[in-house]
C-alpha cells in the first residue's frame, strides 16, 4: 500500500483504475484505501507543481526568500509559539525549527523584493522574542521538492533498435 | 573484384532496419520499437564516468578487465543466484553482451558445428553463429506455451554435429522467462549429448514474477555453460558498451585470447562507471524495475482490452501480443500501423518464423505515451 502513496506523491492525477492495475489490486480496494488516507489526513491534499517563470516570465515572477530567524525560547513552549505565529501568515510558505546559527528557517513569498522586505521588517522582526533575522533571496530555482526546473534531457534513442 | 566473404554477404540485414528508416522520416511517431531503456543512465553512474574522464582514466585496462569490476560481478552472481565463478580465471569484461556472444561462439565452434537456437529470439543470435563458422538450427517455441522451450523439441533437433544450445531468458522479443524446469531439461540434454550452453542473461534483473534463474547455477550446467551479462538494460547503460562473460576456465581463457587480439579491452571509463553501478546504484535499478513493472501491467491490460491476446511477459521490457485477430501478417500490420497511426512496433517475424502473427512492443516508454499508443492501436484495429 505504501507504493500507492509513493505513486500519488509523484503524480496525483493517476486514476484509481491505473493505480489498481499498476499495483495488482482491485479498484475498490484502492479507492477505499485512498479515501481512508484522505479522511485520516495521511493525504493532506493534491496540488500541481507550477513553474511560474514559464507563466509570468522571470521578471514578473513572485519573489521567494529563505529567512533565518533567531528566537529567544520561552519556558514551557520553547520556540513553538513563535513558529506557530509565523506560520499563520500566508506569506510564510514553510517554517522549520533547525539546528545551527539560527532557530527557525522560513520560506517567504511576495510579489517583489520590497514586499518581502516589508513583511520581514514590519511583521516578522517585530514578533516578541525574535532577536534577529537573515534574509536570503532566491535568485534562480534549479530543483524544488525533487522536481528539476531545468529542461528535461532529450531522448537520444533511435526510433527503432534491436 | 573478387567476391567478398560469402557467409557475411549471404546474411540478410536485420528486418528492424527497414522500420527504422520509415519511422525516422516521420513526425509525431510514438515508438514502441526501441530495444533500450527510456531512462538515462542514473546520474551517480554518469558522474563516476565524468570523474574517470577528468582524472585521466583514458588508457587501456588489462585484457580481461578491471579486477575490482570482475570481483564485484562474481560476488553478485554468487549472492543473487548462487552461481560461483572465480573472478580471476573465469570472468572477463566485454564491450557489451554483443561482443560476449561473438567471443563465446567463436571459442566454442568449429566450422560446420550446429547451434540450436530456440526462436523467436534476438536478431543477432543466428548471424553470430554463422559468422563464427557454425550453422544455426532453429527450434520453434509457441506462444500458447508462453514461449517456454520444450526440451523434447530441442532433442529432436540434435544431430552428431550439434555443439551448443543458445538461449536468452528473460527474452527479447517475447519478454518470456524460461521456467526452471525447461532450463533443467536443457541441462539434462546438454549432459546427455555433451553440448555447451550459451545463456544470454542481459535482462536478469528485469524479472517481475519471481527471481531469475542463472543457468550457470543449475546443477550440472556450470562446466558446460557460458553466461553472458551486462549493464545495458538494468542500469540503462546501452551506449557505454560494457558487459561480461562468466564461463569455465578453459572457455574463459580462450575468450580472453580472442578479445585481446580483437577488442583489446572494454572502455576504461565504462568499466569504472560499471563499478559505480554495482557498488552504489542498486536503489536506482530497483526504482527503474518497479517502474517497468507498473507500465507492463498497464500496457498488457490495455492490449487485452483492445482485443489483442498477449501472453504475460515475465521479464525484459517487451510485450509480444498476437495480432492474428487482425487477419494481417506481422509485417503488413506493423507497416500499416506506422503509416496510419504513427506508432512504431517491430514485426514479430524478424525474430524468427514463430514470431509471425505477433508484434514486439517495448514498454520502455513513458506511461502517457503508452496510453496514447493504445488509443491509436485501438483506432487502427477498429478501422481495419
Amino acid at each position: 500500500m505504501r507504493e500507492i502513496l509513493e505513486l500519488l506523491e509523484k503524480d496525483s492525477t493517476l486514476s484509481h483504475t491505473t493505480l489498481a492495475t499498476m499495483t495488482g489490486r482491485s479498484v475498490a480496494e484502492v479507492s477505499a484505501q485512498v479515501e481512508a488516507w484522505e479522511k485520516a489526513g495521511v493525504i493532506r491534499r493534491y496540488k500541481a507543481v507550477v513553474d511560474w517563470e514559464k507563466v509570468d516570465g522571470a521578471d514578473a515572477t513572485e519573489v521567494t526568500a529563505f529567512i533565518d530567524v533567531a528566537v529567544t525560547p520561552a519556558r514551557g513552549v520553547g520556540f513553538d509559539d513563535v513558529a506557530e505565529r509565523l506560520s499563520r501568515f500566508a506569506e510564510v510558505r514553510s517554517c522549520y525549527l533547525v539546528s545551527g546559527g539560527h532557530d527557525l528557517r522560513c520560506t517567504v513569498v511576495g510579489p517583489n523584493i520590497r514586499a518581502v522586505s516589508d513583511f520581514v521588517s514590519r511583521k516578522l522582526s517585530t514578533i516578541d522574542r525574535v532577536q534577529a533575522t537573515a534574509t536570503h533571496f532566491v535568485l534562480k530555482t534549479h530543483k524544488q521538492d525533487g522536481d528539476s526546473f531545468t529542461d528535461p534531457e532529450p531522448d537520444h534513442r533511435l526510433p527503432v533498435t534491436p | 573484384m573478387k567476391a567478398l566473404n560469402t557467409t557475411i554477404s549471404e546474411t540478410p540485414p536485420s528486418g528492424i532496419r527497414r522500420f527504422f528508416d520509415i519511422a525516422a522520416e516521420m513526425e509525431d511517431v510514438i515508438s514502441l520499437g526501441v530495444g533500450e531503456p527510456d531512462f538515462v543512465t542514473p546520474w551517480r553512474i554518469r558522474e563516476a564516468g565524468i570523474y574517470a574522464l577528468e582524472h585521466g582514466y583514458t588508457t587501456y585496462t588489462s585484457n580481461a578487465g578491471l579486477a575490482e569490476l570482475r570481483q564485484l560481478i562474481c560476488a553478485q552472481l554468487a549472492e543473487r543466484y548462487a552461481a560461483e565463478y572465480a573472478w580471476d580465471t573465469e570472468c572477463l569484461i566485454t564491450t557489451g553482451v554483443s561482443e560476449g556472444l561473438d567471443l563465446a561462439l567463436r571459442v566454442l565452434l568449429n566450422p560446420g558445428d550446429e547451434v540450436i537456437v530456440p526462436e523467436p529470439c534476438y536478431v543477432a543470435y543466428e548471424p553470430c553463429v554463422a559468422f563464427a563458422g557454425g550453422t544455426p538450427v532453429r527450434v520453434p517455441t509457441r506462444w500458447e506455451d508462453g514461449f517456454a522451450v520444450d526440451p523434447a523439441v530441442v532433442e529432436a533437433a540434435i544431430t552428431p554435429r550439434t555443439k551448443a544450445i543458445l538461449i536468452g531468458s528473460p527474452a527479447n522479443p517475447t519478454g518470456a522467462v524460461q521456467p526452471r524446469a525447461a532450463l533443467e531439461g536443457l541441462v539434462r540434454l546438454a549432459e546427455k549429448h555433451d553440448l555447451y550452453l550459451v545463456s544470454d542473461e542481459i535482462y536478469d534483473r528485469l524479472t517481475y514474477d519471481g527471481t531469475h534463474t542463472c543457468l550457470g547455477a543449475v546443477p550440472g550446467a556450470r562446466e558446460r555453460t557460458v553466461v553472458l551479462g551486462g549493464f545495458s538494460k538494468a542500469q540503462a547503460m546501452t551506449g557505454w558498451r560494457v558487459g561480461w562473460i562468466c564461463a569455465p576456465q578453459a572457455v574463459a581463457e580462450l575468450c580472453v585470447r580472442v578479445h585481446q587480439y580483437t577488442m583489446l579491452c572494454a572502455p576504461h571509463v565504462s568499466q569504472l562507471a560499471a563499478i559505480e553501478a554495482l557498488r552504489e546504484a542498486d536503489g536506482d535499478v530497483e526504482d527503474m524495475v518497479a517502474d517497468y513493472d507498473r507500465r507492463r501491467r498497464v500496457f498488457v491490460k490495455g492490449l487485452r482490452e483492445i482485443g489483442l491476446d498477449c501472453p504475460e511477459p515475465g521479464g525484459a521490457f517487451y510485450a509480444f501480443p498476437s495480432i492474428r485477430s487482425s487477419g494481417l501478417d506481422s509485417e503488413t500490420f506493423a507497416e500499416r500501423l506506422l503509416k496510419a497511426e504513427s506508432v512504431a512496433v517491430v514485426p514479430g517475424n524478424v525474430f524468427g518464423p514463430s514470431g509471425e502473427g505477433h508484434i514486439r512492443c517495448s514498454y520502455a516508454t513513458a506511461l502517457p505515451q503508452l496510453e496514447e499508443a493504445l488509443v491509436r492501436i485501438d483506432r487502427f484495429l477498429t478501422g481495419l
